[in-house]
């Protein structure tokens, strides 16, 4: 018979921190930031179709770094909780922070059941009326939870990068300006050295969650727009974002029966309060 | 349960976690239960060049009754197409509402959208799986059109899919009506319709034949003038689904009324 080594639960629980935070500490980072219009996601992603950065609901965006099947798992329970609270109750109901509650069970689950953790790092972001009313949630490893005040790293050298961005950061300003805080927040580390770098547009992933709009408001920034946003051009923060156009009307009266469709307010039509473009 | 279901369809998912949330799955005590429910009646589809416009009349009716006289029966199922129910209207809106979650999910899920044609499948399994309900009187069917971004011509690119009970899923050429009304509202399209009408037109032929089926047809409402109640109509094209405002609606529908005001058979 094998002999079983004595190990106490604190030295286990050492060990599995210690293996999930030098995972997550060989990735690339990401930033998640408010802004004036909304929310900002950036990550440093070489791939362009495996992303770090994906819609879960109408207000409320994932972010995540770490190993891309372990995140990529919670990334799609987060989508399904979402819409079957969504498809149960209303497309309102659906929160941040329930969701940000159920990956902390998930993760503090794994954490202490499984012989490893998850070696990712994830941040929930709601969008809210003002920057003031926008939530992040950072979810570790071991399933803490941490609401964040409107900005937050993740990843490689996440405190000096933090660093960066909490001298950068405003709540107040515009896409541009945030794209570009972000930016040098995210390649201030990781050069020759320790000195700072930089990275091209393309090896950067960006997407927001965008204040203004009604129904689903989660859109990527890529191309052509994205490079504008880099080079600081003020008018890229006004043009709409590519993929689905705007909503061509606007409503006459606000809707007053109880919801017949799940779809987003943004199909339907008869959302309350439209976009100021 | 949300990270072991392994699939990117939302129905496949319920199925595994919560059957009961699919309609087709509860069981039903024999017997005939048509008369028990509101039934949502006429809606009509047409291709256009550029786009698809539905039009759904706002009537629901109880046998003899009319149970509702607002309901809206066309929806966008995602940002590039429609669907209209006609049949049983409680099993229509679940149907209707779970497929908008299943175009979103999937598209949330594998970051793509599903083609117009995987849309039309989709929708046509779903309806497959209420066929037991609809042998007992309580049968949806749906009628799906949408702008199909795929299409090499897109003056071409609206279609329009039809299903019958058993969920088979058939493609029309320009224009298709179901519901109550829809023999009416087929044989005014049959003779006003022509290939590469604009959408504005479109739309004007699509009220003009809900109102030919609201004139034959007593479960299909015409524009209720009194009550301000017109037609939902809605439109696919490469700009993505549109609702038309109450006060267009409102003068495409007055201004068809006042042409029968002269003309009664339009």
């Amino acid at each position: 018979m094998a002999m079983q080594f004595y190990a106490s639960p604190e030295q286990i629980m050492r060990d599995r921190s210690e293996l999930a935070r030098k995972g997550i500490a060989r990735g690339r980072s990401a930033v998640v930031l408010s802004y004036a219009g909304g929310v900002l996601f950036v990550a440093e992603n070489l791939s362009s179709t495996l992303h770090k950065v994906s819609e879960i609901y109408d207000r409320i965006g994932f972010a995540a770094v770490g190993r891309y099947n372990e995140f990529e798992n919670l990334r799609r329970a987060g989508v399904r909780m979402a819409d079957l609270n969504g498809l149960s109750y209303d497309r309102r109901d659906v929160t941040g922070l329930a969701l940000a509650n159920a990956y902390a069970q998930t993760l503090g689950a794994i954490f202490t059941e499984q012989s490893k953790p998850f070696e990712v790092e994830i941040c929930v972001a709601e969008v809210g009326a003002t920057p003031e009313d926008d939530s992040l949630y950072r979810v570790t490893y071991d399933g803490s939870v941490n609401d964040e005040p409107g900005r937050m790293a993740m990843g490689g050298q996440a405190e000096a990068i933090s660093g960066v961005l909490k001298n950068e950061h405003r709540p107040e300003m515009s896409l541009s300006e945030a794209v570009r805080a972000a930016m040098k927040a995210l390649s201030s580390v990781g050069g020759e050295g320790g000195a700072a770098r930089t990275i091209a547009a393309n090896q950067l992933e960006v997407a927001v969650l965008d204040r203004r709009r009604v129904g689903r408001t989660f859109r990527r920034v890529t191309g052509a727009a994205l490079t504008a946003l880099l080079d600081g051009d003020a008018e890229a923060d006004t043009a709409p974002a590519p993929g689905r156009a705007k909503t061509p009307t606007v409503p006459t009266e606000e809707a007053k029966k109880p919801t017949t469709s799940a779809g987003s307010a943004d199909l339907e039509g008869n959302a309350e309060d439209k976009p100021a473009e | 349960m949300f990270t072991n279901a392994g699939t990117s369809s939302f129905t496949a998912f319920l199925s595994k976690v919560a059957p009961e949330m699919l309609p087709g799955r509860r069981p039903l005590p024999p017997g005939m239960a048509a008369d028990m429910a509101p039934h949502a009646t006429t809606i009509v589809a047409i291709s256009a060049a550029g786009g698809v416009v539905m039009a759904g009349d706002r009537r629901a009716t109880m046998g003899n009754l009319i149970a509702q006289r607002d309901i809206e029966k066309v929806h966008p199922a995602d940002a590039y197409s429609l669907v209209g129910i006609a049949g049983t209207a409680g099993i229509g809106i679940e149907l209707m509402r779970l497929f908008q979650v299943e175009l979103e999910h999937y598209e949330k899920i594998e970051g793509a959208m599903l083609s117009l044609d995987g849309k039309a499948n989709r929708l046509a399994s779903m309806i497959r799986g209420n066929l037991g309900a609809a042998m007992q009187g309580l049968a949806v069917v749906p009628l799906f059109a949408g702008f199909d971004l795929a299409a090499s011509d897109p003056a071409r690119a609206g279609r329009i899919f039809s299903f019958d009970v058993t969920g088979g899923p058939y493609e029309e050429t320009g224009y298709d009506a179901i519901g109550s009304g829809s023999l009416f509202a087929k044989s005014a399209l049959k003779k006003r319709f022509r290939t590469g009408l604009s959408v504005e037109d479109a739309t004007r032929l699509a009220v003009e034949a809900l109102y030919d089926a609201a004139d034959d047809d007593t479960a299909t409402g015409g524009p209720d003038l009194t009550r301000r109640i017109y037609p939902v109509v809605m439109t696919a094209t490469a700009e993505g689904t549109h609702r038309l405002t109450d006060a267009e609606t409102a003068a495409i529908a007055e201004s068809v009324v006042a042409g029968r005001m002269e003309n009664p058979g339009g």
